[in-house]
């Protein structure tokens, strides 16, 4: 079957205009198992720091593998909450003008908030 | 040239002010607005990193803030919506292997996620407090 209208690549990657199929949804539950997995072990590292003093904090914050852990953390958090607000967004939100800025303004405090994370996190284990 | 036919008033599908609340279905509301509360909750967790890697000065304020009534009940609120959208993405990732749809077990799993939010945020919290004192 030939259609003018689909270049031979695009019939081989078979999708359609919106150039994604089922990445979303993927991403989603590789996102929720890391996620799963790394917050029990921060739930574990909070626990062990309340009310601990500056030093101490900070000192494990600079552990390798809790800094690790966290980053870690960072990136499955981050990842999931964009696609998360993004549904949520597509659903509720019909002025197309209102949904395009508010999908732009979703990966941007995705985004900050991940560096965010992640630059602390390095400057403690960079000894800052 | 023909006049366009007028636009027809058609019934749009009944949503949420239409439907009685059903379990299963305010369970998968919930799951939607702890996932929107975490998202804006992740401010407090940057904050935390940023104030332990800027000084003990911005350490001693989230601490403070944190720490005082309004900050303790934000964060119970935070542990329970963090562990009822951990649960209900559990139950995502069963429905994920095609388990769990048939009338009982919808209630079911529900029911038991609902439960084990509520008690495994007391645990927590027990723990918490214990290792503090």
């Amino acid at each position: 079957m030939h259609s003018p209208m689909r270049t031979p690549l695009g019939r081989v990657r078979g999708l359609g205009s919106a150039r994604s199929g089922t990445e979303h949804f993927f991403v989603q539950r590789l996102t929720a198992i890391g996620t799963l997995i790394l917050a029990v072990i921060f739930l574990c590292i909070v626990i062990s720091l309340l009310g601990e003093s500056y030093n101490t904090v900070h000192a494990t914050l600079a552990n390798p593998l809790v800094a690790v852990v966290i980053l870690l953390m960072l990136l499955s958090i981050t990842v999931h909450m964009r696609i998360g607000m993004q549904v949520v967004i597509e659903d509720y939100l019909h002025n197309e003008g209102v949904k395009v800025l508010a999908i732009i303004a979703n990966t941007f405090f995705t985004t900050v908030i991940g560096l965010a994370g992640a630059f602390a996190v390095l400057k403690i284990s960079m000894g800052g | 040239m023909a006049d366009s036919p007028p636009r027809i008033v058609r019934p749009i599908s009944p949503h949420l002010q239409i439907y009685r609340p059903l379990f299963t279905m305010v369970m998968s509301i919930v799951h939607r607005i702890t996932g929107m509360a975490l998202y804006f909750g992740t401010v407090l967790l940057v904050w935390w990193l940023l104030a332990a890697a800027s000084s003990p000065n911005a350490y001693t304020t989230f601490a403070n803030v944190a720490g005082s009534w309004i900050g303790r009940l934000v964060l119970l609120g935070f542990t329970w919506a963090l562990i009822h959208h951990a649960l209900g993405g559990v139950r995502h990732l069963i429905w994920d292997t095609i388990h769990g749809f048939g009338p009982k077990e919808r209630v079911l799993l529900a029911k038991a996620t609902l439960a084990g939010s509520i008690a495994l945020t007391i645990i927590v919290w027990a723990i918490g407090l214990a290792v503090k004192s």
